[in-house]
């Protein structure tokens, strides 16, 4: 297991996906699904760096494994912001026109649509959100 | 990202090299509040573009949206791994897609 702790802060985004696509370098990950775990984990850090320890700062700990059976890599990103399941949100309607459409929300529902699992847990006064992709 | 425009009276082109996504959907957003002004027909080339988040998503839902209003917005050579998001998030039934 490898681990990134970072400010949470959007500024730190490149050198979060930096760490990220370096790792995935490692595995052997196709293009298509570094792509999808890019998005997910880009949607989920700046998240984190816009809400979760609103209006002061903090730090955000991402680890990246590799799991067998099916072979997937497995990203944990842990707070210590207000607690927040993002699985909780309702997924925004994406049958709507352009002019009906809101502009946001838009973010977790495409983690949820292209990762194999992810789940939630408020442990130790953490946020724990963990997400996994077959590769 | 670089952002490479076109412009032929009232139709404009623009292509996008490199990623789109929550550092740089800004610096497009700031272009395109002063860009589409008297723009009929505008058209995105992504041939070049290789990353789009939600952040970037959201900045192509606005132009469509201004669009909409002055005239049209297409956008072209879109590669599979960015067609793939316009898909889940439903942006193949608001863009239009050549």
């Amino acid at each position: 297991m490898k681990e990134l702790k970072i400010d949470a802060t959007v500024q730190n985004l490149d050198e979060v996906l930096a760490f990220l696509d370096g790792e995935l370098e490692g595995m052997d990950c196709p293009m298509k699904e570094q792509m999808q775990l890019d998005v997910a984990v880009e949607e989920i850090f700046v998240n984190i760096a816009s809400y979760a320890y609103e209006p002061g700062t903090g730090y955000a700990l991402i680890q990246i494994k590799e799991l067998d059976a099916p072979k997937r890599v497995q990203v944990t990103f842990i707070d210590e912001g207000v607690p927040y399941d993002p699985l909780q949100k309702e997924d925004p309607d994406i049958t709507l026109s352009a002019e009906e459409r809101q502009i946001g929300g838009l973010g977790i529902y495409m983690v949820k649509q292209s990762m194999d699992n992810i789940y939630y847990e408020h442990k130790d006064n953490k946020n724990v959100l963990t997400i996994e992709k077959n590769i | 990202m670089t952002i490479n425009k076109t412009q032929n009276g009232n139709e404009l082109v623009i292509s996008l090299t490199g990623r789109l996504d929550t550092t740089t959907a800004p610096q497009l957003d700031d272009e395109l509040k002063t860009a589409l002004d008297g723009v009929q027909k505008l058209s995105f080339d992504f041939s070049g573009l290789e990353y789009i988040s939600s952040a970037g998503l959201r900045v192509l839902l606005s132009a469509q949206k201004v669009m909409n209003k002055q005239g049209s917005m297409i956008v072209k050579n879109v590669s599979e791994e960015i067609s793939e998001i316009f898909e889940v998030t439903g942006f193949v039934d608001i863009l239009t897609i050549e």
